[in-house]
Parts: structure tokens; sequence; C-alpha cells
């Protein structure tokens, strides 16, 4: 593991910045400054930050429903990013997506995705993209525990193999998909096992481990870029809140919330940077505040934002075409 | 001037488009040295070499999802299902992805990629290898489809569709692929521009596809009686023509509209309704649709022809308007 300390405090300040930026989200919704469905990354930091800590800003992600933590992680802009969940002309969709449809192209952020399963066939042509242009980008696929049990799972780590193309499948197993859990929703404990019937590395990871998480990666992508083809990476880990905003996650033990409480990638981290002298309390508290104001940041730049202009809802369907206008 | 079937129109305009532009490739299942099912890529294969004629898995999904994530990341795929009915399997892909990113994502994106779709009836493939599922593309905001019914338009309509920085869902009918044709210019044609293949005076039949061929054959007919047909193939039918269909309508003031699917929610109704709504004063008698009948296509070649709309359907239709 190639990690100093500056990337270390950096790959902090992302989970920490994921982490702030869920909650404030968590609170905007329940006041109902957020319209719409908001699921939560809570408890799910380290995969997001520990994969991209690898990637260059040409490289590319598709993500899932639960993708504010992706589009933090890969460099997304926090106020295009609170401005869309707004529905504000401002965001990142200028309104048109809302938070299952966050992307930036111009950093390879190829869209979160509502369709469960979705984001792995458009990986797929991402990746031959880089392969086809004979560039060294790599794509990363994020996904689900439960998208695995799609067609999609399977028709795209098939393909990817048998074409090389340079994508890693980051699986975030978060024991649940939606309600049920992974013992009622598949066979199997370890999704990585799936690997082998695609003939690709298959590695299971502490998901709350954000270096272990980083070296899986690393380890992947190096593979990736040398085009040697596909990983699928599956890290353990869990949601700590319901499938979204509103579910209150009755179907989950509290004995098994309370065991993965204790388990929460962000105070790991900060103990293994206090222990290990990365940091002091008092520095902690600063890199703490800083992404605090970061948010409190973004949070009024879509505060102080318009709504969309309401002709603009029939515009960007096509390249060069305007849909008609509804005269009220 | 040269003489080409429809399917090495397809093909030819595929082949100018990859000559010209790297980025240009071709996606599915069978497409290589194969040369496809029909074998509308034969020889592209030896020309342009495995990394741009690829043979995929048959799996339809991640054909589409390929070509939407490369699309989406500067490549123009063109992808080919061996026939429309398979677009079933894919269909998430084309209609919540490809259709809609460039939307979601407020318009920062381009989606510049061509799926081909064998439609139609007529080979005896029976219910899951005859569709016409137009209807089931011009439902949704965000593609554009278009169905060319001769060669030359085949042609043009396919560099125009590669061009497209937008999903073009490119329909052709497998009965027309070894139908000759005159090409009389190499050139594109735009989308959204309807052809009139038959001057008339007296009433105006707008056809798609196949159908076309069909309403120029019960027209010949027509004349012999005296009734003279102007037939309008709107040749896209996203983004449709709707200039010259009503000028034709303000002419005849008669219309009947012939397509290939069923009729129970097909895109003649749309254009029915279109008509209808924005020239009804201009009529003179009810617009008239001729669809398949609402059955899946059955297999005897006793019944699909049965099934499937001919001349004869159409010059019955002519005469009931006149």
């Amino acid at each position: 593991m190639s990690l100093d300390k500056g990337k270390i405090i950096e790959m902090y300040k992302t989970m920490k910045r994921i982490r702030e930026f869920e909650v404030k989200a968590q609170n905007l919704f329940a006041e109902g400054s957020i319209p719409g469905f908001v699921h939560l990354y809570i408890g799910e930091e380290a995969v997001a930050t520990g994969v991209c800590a690898n990637l260059n800003e040409d490289d590319y992600i598709t993500s899932t429903h639960r993708g504010h933590g992706h589009i933090i992680a890969k460099g997304g802009d926090l106020r295009y990013m609170m401005a869309e969940l707004y529905g504000k002309s401002t965001g990142y969709c200028k309104g048109k997506g809302g938070s299952m449809h966050i992307a930036d192209a111009t950093k390879g952020i190829l869209g979160a995705n509502g369709i469960v399963g979705a984001g792995h066939n458009i990986a797929t042509g991402a990746g031959l993209s880089a392969k086809y242009k004979g560039t060294q980008q790599v794509c990363i696929c994020f996904f689900g525990d439960a998208s695995t049990n799609q067609g999609t799972f399977h028709e795209s780590l098939n393909l990817a193999s048998i074409w090389k193309l340079p994508i890693i499948f980051v699986c975030e197993n978060n024991l649940y998909g939606i309600s049920m859990s992974q013992s009622r929703h598949q066979a199997i404990k370890d999704i990585s096992d799936r690997a082998v019937a695609y003939n690709m590395p298959g590695i299971a990871v502490d998901g709350n481990d954000v270096f272990a998480v980083y070296e899986a990666a690393e380890e992947a992508i190096k593979r990736a870029r040398n085009g040697q083809g596909p990983t699928l990476i599956e890290c353990k880990t869990y949601r700590h809140r319901g499938h979204f905003e509103g579910d209150a996650g009755a179907y989950k033990p509290t004995e098994e919330q309370k065991e993965w409480l204790e388990k929460d990638p962000i105070p790991r981290i900060e103990k293994f940077m206090i222990e290990n002298k990365i940091v002091i309390e008092k520095e902690l508290e600063d890199l703490r505040n800083e992404v605090k104001g970061q948010i409190e940041e973004a949070i009024e730049f879509a505060n102080n934002s318009p709504y969309p202009e309401l002709e603009t809802a029939v515009n960007d369907i096509y390249s060069d075409i305007v849909e008609e206008v509804r005269v009220r | 001037m040269k003489k080409m079937t429809y399917a090495e129109a397809i093909r030819e305009g595929m082949r100018i488009k990859m000559q010209q532009d790297k980025k240009v490739y071709i996606l599915g299942e069978d497409v290589g040295a194969f040369g496809g099912c029909f074998g509308v890529t034969s020889g592209l294969f030896e020309e342009f070499g495995e990394d741009r004629v690829r043979d995929t898995p048959i799996s339809e999904g991640v054909i589409i999802g390929c070509a939407v994530g490369s699309a989406a990341t500067g490549l123009r795929p063109i992808a080919e299902l061996m026939f429309v009915d398979f677009l079933t399997v894919g269909m998430d892909q084309l209609v919540n992805q490809a259709a809609k990113m460039r939307y979601m994502f407020g318009g920062k994106i381009n989606m510049p990629m061509v799926v081909r779709l064998p439609a139609g009836a007529g080979v005896q493939a029976a219910a899951q290898h005859s569709q016409s599922l137009e209807a089931w593309l011009t439902h949704i905001p965000g593609l554009k489809v278009v169905y060319p019914s001769t060669p030359q338009d085949a042609l043009g309509l396919m560099l125009t569709s590669i061009e497209d920085d937008n999903p073009v869902m490119y329909m052709e009918h497998k009965a027309l692929y070894a139908m000759e044709g005159e090409i009389e210019e190499v050139k594109p044609i735009p989308l959204g521009v309807a052809d009139v293949k038959r001057e008339g005076k007296d009433i105006t039949i707008v056809a798609t596809g196949k159908m076309v061929h069909e309403t120029l054959a019960a027209s010949e007919m027509l004349i012999k009686e005296g009734i003279d047909v102007e037939v309008v193939d709107p040749r896209t039918l996203f983004p449709l023509d709707k200039k010259t269909i009503f000028e034709s309508v303000k002419k005849t003031h008669k219309v009947v509209i012939v397509t290939e699917e069923h009729k129970r929610g097909g895109y003649g109704g749309e254009i029915s309704a279109i008509i209808s709504e924005e020239i009804f004063d201009e009529l003179d008698a009810p617009v008239v649709r001729i669809g398949a009948l609402d059955t899946p296509i059955p297999f005897s070649p006793v019944l699909e022809d049965y099934v499937i709309p001919n001349y004869i359907d159409i010059v019955k239709a002519v005469k009931s308007l006149v």
C-alpha cells in the first residue's frame, strides 16, 4: 500500500464529506426541503472512498440509486449536487434528474441510476470505449448485493471477461436488497464467488476498512490498466439507514445494527489516524469543521438558487429537437 | 446510378461512415465473420476487423447497454439486434437509459447510437420473430425512429442516423432485404422528411416499411378504375414530417393509413389523431387505418397472409372512401 499522510487525510476528508452530506440530506429531507426519494450512503463511505482514491479524473464510474457517496468520492461538486437534490436550476442536471440521476461527464461520472443493475451494462460500454481508444482509463462499476440477481450482472461480467475490458466491478454488499436480507435473496454468502463463473479474480474485503478497500482496488485497477481484464471486488458493509428515507428499517435486527455500528468506518479511520499520529485531536477537529463548512456552503448555494424556468422541461431531450410546451 | 438491394444499401451506409469515422463500430450477435443473421454486415468484418465489427454473446441487454455506455463516452456504436422482437429483452437499456440519459443529466451528454431492428412478417417466422414494434419506440421521448422502404432511403437514412447525436432506432423490414432499387445518389436523407412515393389527386395513403410497396401495388390497380392515389412514405416516424402529410391531405381530403403493426395502439393511430386534431376541416371522410389483425403473428403461411395487411385490403378501403 502506497499511502502517505497527505493521502490518508484526503481519504478521511472524503469519507467525512460523504457522511456530513448524507446526514444533512437526511435532515433536509425530513424537514421537507428535499423532495422525492433519498437513498443514503451512511455506513458505506469506506467503499467509494477507498476505490476512488485510486482513480484519475478521466477514469469512469457508474453508480446506483444510492449514489451520493460515489459522486463525492469521484470529485463531484457538492454545491451542484445539493442544488440537484433540491430540484434547482443550478443543479448538476438543471433539476431534471434529482438524487437518482446525478452525473458529471467531465469527471467520468456516468450517472447515478434508478434502475437496479443498469449500471453494469453501461460500464461495459465505458470500458470498451477506453480499450477501443487505447487509453489507460478504467471504469469502476459500483452496485449493491441485490443487483447481482439481475441478468445484467451476469451479461456484463461475461462480456467484460471475454473482451478483457478494464472494469472493476465493486459490489457493496450492505446485506439488504430493500427489505430482503442477503441470506433470503440469494443462496450464497460471498458474492465474490460469482467471479469464478466468468473466469476473473473475485475477492471479498472488509468494506468498512478504507485501507483494505483501497488495496484491493489498487491491485484490480493495475490489472485493468495492464490489459488483464476485469475484477470483481465484494466489499462487505452495512447500510445504517433504511432503503430510503421514510423506511425505518424494522426488518434489521437490533443486535445486527449494534454490531455494525461498532464497525462504523468513520470512527474507525479517526482512531487509526490518532493512534498512528497522523493527526492530533485538534487537527481532526479542524478537518471536521472544514468539511462541515463545505456542506453548509453547498446548502446555502442550493437554497439561494432559483427553480428551473418551466419551459426548460421540453429541452435537453434531443440535441436538436425541442418538444412542444404546455400553455397555462 | 447503380442498383443495390435494400440489405446492400444498409451495409453501404454503415461502410461509408465506418471509413470516414473510426469512432463508428458495430456490435451484435453473429455480425462478424458470420455476416449477421440476414447477411447485412457481410464483408464488413473482413474490411474493418474484429475491433470494429464485434460479435457479442446472445445478451440483448448488454448489447444495447454497451452501446449506451460507449456512446456516452465518445464512440458511435451501431448495435444490431437480430430481430426487433428481441428488443423486449433489452428494453430497460433502451427506454430507461439510452432515451433518458441526456435529459436526466441536464442535456450534458450525447447519445450517438443506432440500433438496427429487423422487423416485420412475411417469412413464416411466427409470433416471436415477425413483429412490428415501432409504436413501442415512438412512444418514448428521447428516441428517434426511422423506417426506410427502399434501398435509396435505406442508404440515405443510415448515413444520417449514424451522424445523429441521439439514439436512432433503425427499423428495417426483413422481407425487403433482397429488393433491388436504383441508388440515384449517395447522400444523407434528413430525418423528419417524408417522401411522396406516388403523386395522385383523389386520396392520400400514408404507408410505412413494406406497406409502401403494397400501397403502390394497390395504387396501380386503382388507377385502372380511375382512382388516383397519392402515396406518402414518412420514412421517419419520429420526428414526423407533418407538413408533407398535411399538404397531401389538403389536396385529396381523404386519408388511409397503412402500417404492418397491430392496429390497436399502433403508430398509425397517432398519425390519424394528428390529422384529426390539426386539419379536421380538410377531411371529407373519417381517417381509415389498416394494420395487422390484433393477433400474435401466426406461423402457417395462409394464416400469416391473412393476418398481415396487403394490397387487397388497401384497394377495398380506398373504394369504401370514394
